[in-house]
């Protein structure tokens, strides 16, 4: 009985600790996204050199395999199903590599939801997010996918890393809520964005988690976002702060002693600050925006236009050194509205 | 009984005969389908499955299917038995009771019950006094008018009745699968590996197989869901069993006292069903037990009488220092305290209501596992003397709610660890420290050594003197100690409200 009951606390305590890691330390969880999303976001980046490259690449896998894994699940080739799957252990794994990762959702999901929420104001009860069509970019193994699908919304995921659609695509099809809500394609955002593709103008919401800090950049994937948008939709950004404090967390206790994240996965000097993003959506609008619109909407001190709505831009950041950022496109009257609920991390 | 028991066994052999013919039939059709389509695998695919029909198991369903968050969820009950359906309340009393506490009973008008048990059958008690066999010593709990009720009795069967009269009326959001045994759990791995079946798979005797996200134990004690997910529980055994019985009173009393008396064989307690009736919970040794089963009625009411009456166990010394102590007590607080009432005499008992059954204490190192929650007697199992055991179970249906409507409103995996780990901590923050105190008490009662009735006789003299100490120890049973987490659902805004407001 004694080894037992020593069993028992020692599990106890075993797992207190994981929860004073995983709760306190939010900035190591999201240095543990980084270092996901790594692969992803570099790629989406530098689409311009590499794109050949890809496309070759989405061709052979990625864009035939989502294609194939969409209409029907008997056709895939099992040794494919196998390799994802290898993979999806580690993506799913509540407690394994990516156990910051799941926990990092008790703040993003309803980050996403309360202001979807507010802007939309509908949610019938169990499914608060239905009929609203979300992109989802750089979406990994769909940790951030699925529970928006499972509220309801439709959501596309996208990442250029086909291995990663695949392991998505395979966790998703098990959930018969999630299947019928998720779609997931292995393209970039660029791509979708493209005059004439699908993508364009869609989608309510385009959330982009973890990936700004790994763009080079900013102003193709702002433009993007907004074409992709839906007259008055909303624009999720969650990312690190630069911060001092952010170096000491994300980088030297998550890479150089905890080894939690590779080495070399986080340049610091790519992270962003929140105003910082602020001046550049303000700096380019008159780039990307239709002269006419600009002109249409007042200026208020943190509303911008982007494109053809108004932006609102609801920024919150800790001394931790992480931020969360909301941009939120209002519904053309340029007014600033109530900061949507935010979110204190630490 | 042993003619009903057999023709009972022969109706569910033909129901068992009937199920299987059906089943055949259905495994035919499910080959046709496999070949049609991708098979109705997925049909049987229930966000949440509940293990027992209990009373715990059955308000976990009614409060799952009124939690709106909840709303299109696959939700099922399984249960081995039959439905307990109650047309009329029967004549007789039941000796099966629980104390529901005033928090427990909140939680059960948050799910609907209540107004059924109301109109049923229920005896609110507004006080309780509990004393030694061994000195004078007493404690009396009250509310600050004797207005209020303390807490009710409520036989078990009107519980689960009325549970399950209002588990009616959520048909379309809760399944309910009666004589329903289970025979094999298979678990997933925490993760999803090659080719595995992600969710928790329930093979009923009827050799239908069921699959859940989240599998919610409530099958007593002896949990099958805890012993086939190996969850690690520490426990013993009292050697003591309980005798519980119908108690007639000699003569009508407004009966709105529960009674306790710490003799050294166990505590025995007498809980108001009536003006003329209660309940009796005698804990004793297995011996004394079989003896009292055994006597003729006549004298197994004597024995009751005087074991509420005798002072045979009295030490002289206790009563004198007693006294003493509570002269002392008295000089210094001269209004504190309460005065000494006498339990009612026992006149007879109801016919063939004498059982008895073995008592143990056991807890559950783990209340979770990777899509299992254990709730109610599945997780901890404690003692009567303190009427807690219910209680207990229905915190932890209130807590589990909370937690599995907010990870649902978070989109989540509803059988993941993440938010079943919150549901583990907050329960067992709460039912360890109750627990061990209904032990200890158990223990410090058992004996009647000088040194410890000493003890006993100023700890309890000491406690009723002080207002404050009182309220605390009668208030942690009752009231949910974390609003977060007790609160019944329905009585909370919900989320959504929130964020859209």
């Amino acid at each position: 009985m004694n080894i037992c009951r020593r069993n028992m606390y020692s599990k106890k305590f075993g797992r207190l600790m994981f929860g004073l890691c995983t709760r306190c330390s939010t900035s190591v969880v999201t240095a543990a996204t980084i270092s996901t999303s790594h692969r992803t976001a570099v790629r989406l980046t530098s689409v311009c050199k590499h794109r050949m490259h890809f496309l070759e690449r989405r061709s052979q896998i990625g864009l035939e395999h989502a294609r194939v894994r969409c209409s029907s699940q008997t056709t895939v080739d099992p040794n494919e199903v196998k390799r994802f799957q290898l993979l999806a252990s580690k993506w799913w794994n509540e407690q394994g590599e990516f156990a910051a990762l799941h926990s990092l959702n008790d703040l993003r999901v309803p980050f996403i939801r309360d202001n979807l929420l507010n802007a939309h104001g509908r949610g019938q009860p169990g499914k608060p997010l239905a009929e609203l069509r979300i992109l989802d970019v750089g979406c990994g193994g769909g940790l951030l996918t699925e529970p928006l699908g499972r509220l309801g919304a439709c959501v596309l995921g996208i990442d250029p890393v086909a291995d990663s659609i695949g392991i998505a695509e395979v966790h998703a099809w098990h959930d018969p809520d999630v299947r019928d809500n998720v779609r997931y394609r292995s393209i970039t955002l660029e791509e979708l964005s493209e005059k004439g593709g699908q993508g364009a103008g869609q989608f309510d919401a385009v959330v982009a988690s973890e990936v700004v800090e790994h763009l080079a950049q900013l102003e193709t994937f702002a433009l993007c976002c907004n074409q992709v948008l839906k007259p008055g939709g909303s624009l999720f950004i969650t990312t690190i702060n630069k911060t001092r404090l952010s170096y000491a967390l994300a980088i030297v206790a998550a890479e150089e002693v905890l080894h939690i994240v590779p080495r070399g996965t986080h340049d610091w000097d790519k992270f962003v600050c929140p105003v910082e993003l602020e001046r550049l959506l303000e700096s380019r609008e008159s780039v990307f925006s239709p002269p006419l619109y600009l002109r249409a909407t007042p200026i208020l001190c943190l509303t911008r236009l982007l494109g053809r709505q108004s932006l609102k831009m609801v920024s919150t950041w800790t001394q931790s050194g992480v931020c969360c950022t909301t941009l939120c496109q209002g519904p053309g009257s340029g007014r600033k509205t109530p900061a949507s609920t935010t979110r204190c991390m630490l | 009984m042993h003619s009903v028991t057999k023709a009972t066994l022969a109706r569910i052999g033909r129901w068992c005969v009937n199920v299987n013919r059906f089943t055949g039939a259905r495994i035919i059709y499910r080959g046709v389908a496999c070949t049609a389509e991708h098979g109705d695998r997925e049909n049987e695919l229930y966000d949440v499955i509940i293990s027992g029909g209990g009373m715990v198991g059955t308000a976990m369903a009614c409060s799952l299917g009124l939690d709106p968050n909840l709303e299109g969820k696959k939700i099922l009950l399984l249960e081995a038995g039959n439905k307990k359906v109650m047309e009329k309340v029967p004549d007789a009393y039941s000796t099966r009771v629980s104390s529901i506490s005033t928090g427990s009973a909140t939680i059960l008008t948050g799910v609907g019950a209540w107004d059924h048990i109301m109109n049923m059958r229920y005896k609110p008690y507004q006080k309780m006094q509990v004393w030694d066999a061994c000195s004078d010593a007493l404690i009396t709990f009250d509310k600050e008018n004797l207005q209020d009720e303390m807490a009710y009795i409520v036989e078990n069967d009107i519980i689960v009745a009325a549970l399950t009269k209002q588990l009616e009326n959520l048909s379309d959001h809760v399944r309910v699968q009666y004589k329903s045994k289970v025979v094999k759990y298979t678990w997933p791995k925490s993760h999803q590996v090659e080719d595995s079946i992600p969710w928790v798979q329930v093979t009923l005797a009827n050799g239908q197989t069921l699959q859940t996200k989240l599998l919610i134990g409530a099958d007593g004690p002896n949990s099958m869901v805890r012993q086939e997910a190996g969850i690690p529980t520490v426990k013993w055994n009292y050697d003591q069993s309980a005798v519980v019985a119908v108690l007639h009173l000699s003569e009508p009393t407004e009966n709105n006292v529960a009674w306790q008396r710490f003799l050294p064989t166990g505590p025995i307690a007498m809980l108001p069903l009536s003006d003329t009736e209660s309940s009796l919970v005698w804990s004793t040794s297995h011996h004394h037990a079989e003896e009292l089963l055994n006597l003729d009625e006549e004298s197994f009411v004597d024995a009751v009488n005087s074991a509420f009456w005798s002072n045979e166990n009295h030490s002289e010394l206790a009563e004198t220092a007693g006294s003493l102590f509570r002269t002392a007590l008295s000089v210094l607080m001269p209004s504190a305290g309460s005065t000494r009432q006498l339990p009612p005499s026992v006149a007879g008992i109801g016919p063939k209501s004498r059982v008895m059954f073995p008592l143990g204490m056991g807890h559950a190192s783990e209340y979770i596992r990777h899509r299992v929650a254990l709730i109610g007697d599945a997780a901890h199992r404690v003692h009567p003397l303190a009427g807690q055991g219910a209680n207990l179970g229905f915190g932890d249906v209130a807590c589990l709610t909370q937690v599995l409507s907010q990870a649902a409103f978070n989109g989540k995996d509803l059988g993941a660890m993440q938010h079943l780990l919150v549901y583990e901590t907050e329960r067992q923050r709460h039912n360890l420290p109750m627990m061990a105190a209904i032990d200890l008490m158990k223990r410090l009662y058992s004996t009647n050594a000088a040194p410890v009735v000493l003890l006993r006789t100023f700890g309890l003299q000491a406690t009723n003197t002080l207002p404050a100490i009182k309220v605390c120890s009668v208030s942690v049973p009752p009231k949910p100690t974390n609003p977060k987490c007790n609160t019944p659902h329905r009585t909370k805004r919900p989320p959504q409200h929130n964020a859209s407001a």
